[in-house]
């Protein structure tokens, strides 16, 4: 099932929580939402399934609007963060819950709910619990019986709310790649709510990143990571690293120094790197040179914290474990993927300063 | 009871024997003298001459009437104050609306005020001088010193039980449960019965019971709207204290042994459903 969301806002009181929202979801996609929190991300997800009213706007179901249909009309999964399973019920019961409150006429026999709930117990890898109840779950099971209760009704779409918010880490790892599994075998066109930008990368088809009730880039797990198309995309996802620069005759210049970094286009703007995106060069013929002033052990990496230019401007870089520089008390360096945004104008709202041709945003990679 | 952490607790907060001695003494006699003592004495004083003195008081055609009423009103008052008490409570803990604030100040009302002062207002509402009384009066409507008023008075006064008793509870619980049976197709009614009636079940009867011991019990404010009269509108406790002034102490303790008879029964349900469903009670609260 297509999904469309257009133009949708909605108001709490006077404060606005999604200012015009459009979105396009293909059939089959699992899609996250991704944004910190009081982006908006679990409100669009709430429109969606209909458990709130858009203030403006509507919702499609395929060709179908959708906006004013109640959410027992909508036959939706929902899945909540903190599962709602119905505590007195057990496993069985709680997965039937959505056959048995049909009316009458199109409700399965009671054996046909029953063997429903069983197939999808298999399904979630939970055979053998059907007696159960909730409290005698552990949480990551729990989460399972919710996804397979609200997989039950046959939803035309399903939505998770932070579906692995409240799991331990290596719940949170099993039940991720599980759940990809399920989609792949299953197809539903899956929205999830996430602020972990790991897991919505690792899972999802298309990301959507919000940020203060606005949506600011939808694109692949690959597109939100290498080319995010505004600074807080960058600064979001992935770790990084920035510094005010200013673009001059086809340079990137820092205090007056020249970087090694082209770009065209002219005036003041913000060069965002990631830590990890970086070549250590010798000598430094047109880098970046800092004095360290910090160093942590990274996994796999020792990460520098580096001051820069005369106005000290901090940054982290990554370098291997092994490499000499990581005993020193300089650097020099050299973004090897890089990205420049236009400089925010001081005292506005973010609007550029000056318009500049974005320069290539990853030269050629060494 | 002891408790696993009272043995483990460190020194640092754990007092010398004698004192521990000396606090829980207190608290104990205290308890004795204030609570089981009069409790005692009750039954004492209505067994004095022997169970047969008893049995032929309560026999007595105006004690049976008071009986009668007493349980007529509590099986009147005590599901209208379910049903309303459901119904704030759900209003509260699940909607956001202007004057919630207010509403729960009202809902305590009945405990802060006096219940003779309850009473009162039902009088100055439906009394002979009232605005209403002569409408009611010229349509043959009884209402103070009737069945209705003594209703009425009671389910005034329970009304805080049910509806305290639930509002945390609800509240805690939040609206989860029911946004789940939603999307999963179901309508409101079926919400209702099926998930949220069964998740406050337990904080349910725990109120039921509470609002059915008081409006078996209630003195003041069904005194002021009685009217005392004999075999028509006196309930258990005001029969009591009608024999209790004529000096016919066997049947006013017979009549109050029953009264105190029941309170008991109400409390041992009610710790009966404690150690029964502990588990479920706390998953209700904790979950």
């Amino acid at each position: 099932m297509e999904l469309s969301i257009r133009n949708i806002r909605k108001d709490f009181g006077t404060t606005p929580a999604l200012h015009d929202v459009s979105l396009d979801i293909r059939s089959g996609e699992l899609i996250a939402l991704l944004g910190p929190s009081g982006s908006g991300k679990t409100t669009l997800l709430r429109l969606i399934a209909g458990l709130e009213t858009p203030s403006q706007g509507q919702v499609f179901f395929g060709k179908d609007d959708a906006s004013r249909r109640s959410v027992q009309d909508r036959q939706v999964g929902f899945v909540f963060q903190h599962y709602a399973l119905f505590r007195h019920m057990t496993v069985a019961e709680n997965i039937g819950f959505g056959l048995s409150v049909r009316p009458r006429a199109t409700r399965p026999p009671k054996a046909e709910i029953e063997r429903r709930a069983r197939e999808l117990l298999d399904l979630v890898q939970l055979s053998g619990l059907e007696r159960r109840y909730p409290a005698q779950l552990s949480g990551g099971q729990r989460q399972r019986v919710a996804l397979a209760r609200a997989m039950a009704i046959e939803p035309k779409v399903l939505l998770l709310d932070e579906p692995f918010g409240a799991l331990d880490a290596q719940v949170r790892k099993d039940l991720r790649r599980w759940l990809r599994e399920i989609h792949d075998r299953t197809g539903h066109t899956t929205v999830f709510v996430t602020h972990d930008q790991e897991e919505a990368l690792e899972l999802a088809d298309r990301v959507v990143v919000m940020s203060q009730g606005r949506i600011e880039q939808v694109g692949t797990p690959d597109e939100v990571y290498d080319h995010p198309a505004v600074p807080f995309v960058h600064r979001f996802i992935g770790e990084s690293s920035e510094l005010p620069v200013r673009i001059d005759g086809g340079q990137v210049w820092l205090d007056d120094r020249p970087t090694g970094l082209t770009a065209e286009g002219a005036g003041p703007a913000t060069l965002f790197f990631r830590p990890h995106q970086i070549e250590i060069t010798d000598g430094c013929g047109g880098c970046l040179a800092g004095t360290v002033t910090g160093s942590r052990r990274l996994a796999g990496t020792r990460r520098l914290e580096l001051a820069l230019g005369g106005a000290g401007h901090r940054v982290e870089v990554d370098v291997p474990i092994d490499h000499p520089a990581a005993g020193k008390s300089g650097l020099s360096f050299r973004p090897r993927r890089y990205k420049l945004f236009p400089a925010p104008s001081p005292g506005s709202d973010g609007t550029p300063a000056a318009a500049i041709a974005q320069a290539p945003q990853y030269p050629a990679v060494a | 009871m002891v408790d696993v952490t009272s043995l483990t607790r460190s020194t640092a907060t754990s007092e010398s024997p004698l004192t521990r001695l000396a606090l829980i003494g207190l608290a104990l006699g205290f308890l004795v003298v204030f609570l089981l003592l009069p409790l005692v004495a009750v039954f004492n004083e209505a067994l004095r001459n022997g169970l047969g003195t008893l049995v032929t008081a309560l026999q007595e055609p105006d004690a049976l009437a008071a009986i009668r009423l007493t349980l007529l009103v509590a099986a009147i008052a005590v599901p209208l104050n379910v049903v309303f008490g459901i119904a704030a409570a759900w209003a509260i803990a699940k909607f956001e609306f202007r004057g919630k604030a207010f509403l729960i100040t009202l809902i305590d009302l009945p405990f802060s005020v006096s219940p003779v002062i309850s009473g009162l207002v039902y009088v100055l509402l439906f009394g002979a001088g009232s605005v209403l009384g002569p409408w009611l009066k010229a349509h043959g409507i009884e209402i103070l010193f009737a069945v209705p008023g003594i209703v009425l008075a009671t389910i005034f006064v329970t009304f805080p039980f049910v509806a305290r008793e639930l509002i945390p509870l609800m509240q805690e619980q939040g609206t989860a449960d029911e946004e789940a049976a939603l999307s999963l197709g179901a309508n409101g009614w079926q919400t209702f019965w099926r998930v949220t009636l069964p998740n406050i079940r337990w904080g349910l009867l725990y109120g039921v019971l509470l609002c059915n011991a008081r409006a078996m019990g209630e003195f003041g404010a069904v005194s002021v709207v009685s009217g005392h009269i004999r075999g028509l509108t006196n309930t258990m406790p005001l029969h009591i204290e009608i024999l209790y002034n004529e000096y016919n102490f066997a049947g006013a303790f017979a009549v109050a042994s029953l009264l105190a008879g029941l309170a008991l029964v109400t409390l041992i349900l009610k710790t009966a459903i404690e150690l029964r469903y502990a588990g479920q009670l706390s998953a209700a609260r904790g979950h």
